[in-house]
């Protein structure tokens, strides 16, 4: 059973799947902040090594899977609190591209940080690891994580939009990224907005936490470093603007580079960064609102 | 008068660079290598400085353009003998030459400018978030090619028996030169026009400013000061596609912030004063005293210093240090 024209099997397609479903998670954290902030959050990834480390440290010390996941929340929410009332607060009014060097200045922070309580090495989170196993699906083999980061992510995406659609905060907020300005006029509290968006993106860096420990037990200080910078890239391709879309390029960007990762040799897919990169140089270049939106372009000269 | 005091803006960051050089040459020799590396960084910060700060435009590509010199020196100068133990795989034109010091410095000034030509023709459309994305692209293609690139140079391996040329006096003179042609580009018709997009694109574009070749010019040239920053940089250490990437953009973009990220006082205030710091902490992390009290910082605090301290320059004196003003000598009203 495989695709043999571009010599892909079923397998390699679920997982470029479930990292697609990751990413689009991790894009969804980053939109919702850039919607309310016009800020990109450099240091995301760097919430999702928090939560990793904290997964890792509960499994050294013998806890119980649901107590790990519960300290792995608490510490991300903690911190991206903590980053918002520290650092984005005073930055409110900025230009992006101050914010964008303050977060990457952030990120570096955080990053050593981690280095210096946990060492170079890493720990290893091995609680979650059963969730490795294959389980078989009509013949072909596929890891139960990839169920569940795809279970768990289309959940997450589909109980974000209920909030976003159906409730008065979700109202609020869909209005603030349209136009802070005016949504503030008309009665929407600037900080309750922005606090939201920003414990909203810190579960979903939780949640990738959890789902990226157990693909990758090995919790280092640049854990999540490499997954952020390309789903950055997918929320750009995507457009910025929108959830919707900057999901989409999250997604397409992760079930891209999975699925070419998997297929192609290593001689050729060692420049799959390369190829990302240079394809959002150019959606930049051709549509600066992003692949999958439509109007209003970002300001260029 | 005029000229006069137009010079003092020069005379400022070129005295301290000047003095550095000084303090440098009388200090121990292992303490000596803590100059070297502070004057090829106020290279580069002056570099990004031309582009950045005339343009008001963000880029996170800059350190491409050091990447790409430091590989042109590098594998122009490592001695043909050696050449087939560190790149096997290098294309054949480049196997059987070198170049003297001087050769390497002005062809790696050279690369980093055409690629910095090269990259600019489509980019410099773009600003604001879009340009900062998008030259952090181009960080990451430059990155991944010269990773896997081992026909033009080491690859993953680390750029050894490259001659290490870049004395102290040699750096205090790349570092001058780079200072000088930044202050020459500011005081000069372009640089004027381009600071002029920058506070007012529609203004500067209503008097006949094109904003798109300002900007080409100013990102051409400083892609040669940057490339030949590089030159310096790999005949000062063994460097390899780690050193010039990530790290690298952080603190010599936050040597820019911190300093002043509009004036060339600042770039270099900027880069010599976290220099200073990130050295000191560097010592400190191997063990040092301090008027009698043992210090021993663990592994790592030097960025965690340099990040506290770039985030508290950006929320509370987002200008910088200097406040982005160029250095005086005596006040304007004088």
């Amino acid at each position: 059973m495989t695709l043999a024209v571009l010599n892909i099997d079923w397998q390699t397609l679920a997982d470029a799947t479930a990292l697609g479903a990751i990413y689009a998670l991790m894009a969804v954290g980053i939109g919702l902040v850039f919607g309310v902030l016009r800020l990109v959050n450099f240091a995301y990834g760097q919430l999702v090594m928090a939560g990793a480390f904290a997964l890792a440290l509960a499994s050294q010390w013998g806890w119980p899977v649901w107590a790990g996941i519960v300290l792995c929340f608490a510490s991300v929410l903690t911190l991206s609190l903590l980053m918002d009332r520290l650092v984005f607060r005073p930055l409110r009014g900025h230009s992006p591209a101050v914010m964008l060097v303050a977060t990457f200045a952030v990120a570096f922070l955080l990053q050593s940080v981690a280095l210096l309580w946990f060492g170079p090495l890493g720990k290893i989170a091995t609680s979650l690891a059963y969730l490795n196993r294959p389980v078989t699906v009509s013949g072909v083999d596929i890891r139960k994580i990839t169920i569940v980061a795809v279970v768990v992510a289309a959940g997450c995406l589909v109980a974000l939009s209920v909030l976003l659609e159906r409730t008065t905060i979700g109202l609020h907020m869909r209005a603030s990224s349209l136009d802070f300005q005016t949504a503030r006029l008309l009665g929407v509290r600037a900080n309750r907005v922005i606090g939201m968006a920003v414990l909203l993106s810190g579960a979903l860096a939780a949640v990738v936490a959890v789902m990226l420990t157990v693909q990758t037990p090995l919790v280092t200080p640049d854990f999540a470093l490499r997954d952020t910078i390309i789903v950055l890239a997918g929320v750009v391709l995507g457009g910025m603007n929108r959830p919707i879309p900057a999901t989409l390029g999250g997604f397409a960007i992760g079930f891209g580079t999975g699925l070419l990762g998997g297929s192609l040799p290593t001689n050729q897919s060692q420049y799959i960064p390369s190829f990302v990169f240079g394809a959002v140089i150019l959606v930049l270049l051709v549509r600066p609102g992003g692949l999958f939106t439509r109007g209003r372009a970002v300001e260029r000269v | 008068m005029r000229r006069v005091v137009a010079l003092q803006e020069l005379l400022g960051p070129a005295a301290l660079v000047i003095a550095a050089a000084l303090v440098g040459a009388i200090v121990s020799t292992s303490n000596q290598t803590y100059f070297t590396d502070a004057l090829v960084k106020v290279a580069i910060v002056a570099a990004l400085y031309l582009f950045i700060g005339n343009s008001g435009v963000l880029s996170f590509g800059h350190i491409s353009f050091v990447a790409v010199g430091a590989w042109t020196a590098g594998v122009l100068s490592v001695p043909v003998s050696e050449k087939p133990a560190i790149m096997p795989n290098l294309a054949h034109v480049l196997r059987d030459r070198t170049t003297g010091n001087l050769g390497s410095l002005a062809l790696a000034a050279l690369v980093g400018g055409v690629c910095a030509l090269v990259v600019g023709l489509p980019l410099m459309r773009l600003s604001g978030l879009a340009a900062g994305i998008a030259t952090f692209g181009v960080l990451e293609i430059t990155h991944n090619l010269l990773r896997y690139e081992e026909k033009v140079g080491p690859g993953l391996n680390t750029f050894s028996s490259v001659p290490e040329t870049t004395t102290l006096r040699q750096a205090a003179l790349g570092a001058l030169v780079v200072i000088v042609v930044a202050f020459a580009y500011a005081r000069s018709r372009f640089g004027r026009l381009l600071r002029a997009t920058r506070e007012d694109a529609a203004a500067a574009r209503a008097v006949g400013a094109s904003v798109y070749r300002q900007r080409l010019i100013a990102f051409t040239i400083s892609g040669v000061l940057a490339g030949l920053a590089g030159g310096l940089y790999v005949h000062l250490l063994p460097v390899n596609t780690e050193s010039v990437y990530l790290d690298l953009t952080f603190i010599t973009l936050a040597m820019l912030v911190v300093g002043g990220a509009t004036s060339l006082w600042g770039a270099v205030v900027g880069a010599l004063a976290v220099s200073a710091l990130d050295s000191y902490l560097a010592v400190a992390e191997n063990g040092t005293s301090l008027f009698g009290w043992q210090i021993d910082l663990p592994a790592g605090t030097r960025v965690i210093v340099v990040g506290i301290l770039m985030a508290l320059v950006l929320i509370l004196r987002p200008s910088g240090l200097t406040g982005g003003r160029e250095f005086r000598l005596w006040p304007r009203s004088a």
